[in-house]
């Protein structure tokens, strides 16, 4: 009975946070809702005996993604989101699109129910952290180091496309020593020639 | 008594819903990036409410996947709006239109 209440409130607080995250015209406010999208899915996840993704779903999600969304937004001074002119048909585009997936979640919904299997497995201990960690590096080996090798991917990919593509201060040293010594040479060469 | 499996679905199917109105609606890449992460999250839940009611860790595992895919995402798509609004002084998506004609 608290599982249902608690999860109808957390429930309600994702919606009304993700309704507010595409309303608002400001990134920062869209930010700050999706913070509490991530927070009530987290308490949601403690709901269905995950302790380990509902840590995970703070650390990473509110933690570390919105930290960077938040500094890139400061970093940018963006204006406020403006309505759209030129591709003014998407309105329609993302109305018909909602209706669809809404009656999909409908249709998902009620088949569902009607299914006669709803029995819930009631073992608590599927989400700890020994269970998931034993399965992560035994059954799941490979799919976790691909997964090492796509973030260090994206590390490389992240500070490739963000650096400047203007030489640096050492680079112009550099290449006016260079450029210096060439002259040298030349001179001295027409110079012996003389 | 705990909410059945089709409850759990249906938050999902509604999440799932805002956000991908929400990529169509917004014209602020950044905001489109967010409702991109918040699909993501549905997504996450369906694994996790699956993984709940079938008692397998595989759907746990799952998510942390999509996590790490995400982080990925947002270090590589944040890189990529710097770059643009670098050129383009905007990250509005009606700009990002030097491929037309």
């Amino acid at each position: 009975m608290v599982t249902t209440a608690l999860f109808f409130i957390f429930a309600g607080l994702a919606i009304a946070c993700a309704i507010s995250l595409v309303y608002h015209k400001n990134p920062l406010y869209s930010a700050i809702s999706l913070v509490g999208v991530f927070i009530a899915l987290s308490c949601i996840y403690v709901t269905l005996a995950a302790p380990f993704i509902a840590a995970v779903q703070i650390l990473i999600y509110a933690g570390a993604i919105m930290v960077l969304v938040v500094f890139v937004i400061m970093l940018l001074n963006l204006d406020d989101d403006k309505p759209l002119n030129r591709l003014r048909y998407l309105y329609a585009v993302g109305a018909g699109l909602g209706l669809i997936l809404l009656a999909q979640t409908f249709f998902v919904f009620y088949a569902v129910m009607r299914s006669p299997k709803q029995a819930v497995n009631t073992d608590e201990t599927v989400g700890k952290t020994l269970n998931i960690g034993s399965a992560m590096y035994t059954e799941y080996l490979l799919p976790v180091e691909i997964v090492g090798i796509l973030l260090l991917m994206a590390i490389i990919g992240g500070v490739i496309l963000a650096r400047r593509f203007e030489p640096t201060k050492l680079e112009l040293v550099v290449n006016n020593e260079l450029e210096r010594r060439n002259e040298q040479e030349i001179e001295d060469e027409y110079r012996i020639r003389l | 008594m705990e909410p059945s499996l089709a409850t759990y679905l249906a938050l999902s199917g509604i999440l799932f819903t805002i956000g991908a109105v929400g990529v169509i609606f917004k014209r602020n890449a950044l905001g489109m990036f967010m409702c991109i992460e918040l699909m993501l999250n549905a997504v996450n839940l369906t694994f996790v409410a699956f993984s709940r009611y079938y008692a397998d860790v595989t759907g746990q595992l799952f998510v942390f996947m999509v996590m790490s895919v995400a982080a990925a995402e947002a270090a590589v798509g944040l890189g990529i709006i710097i770059a643009f609004f670098r050129n383009r002084l905007s990250i509005d998506t009606d700009d990002a239109s030097i491929l037309k004609n």
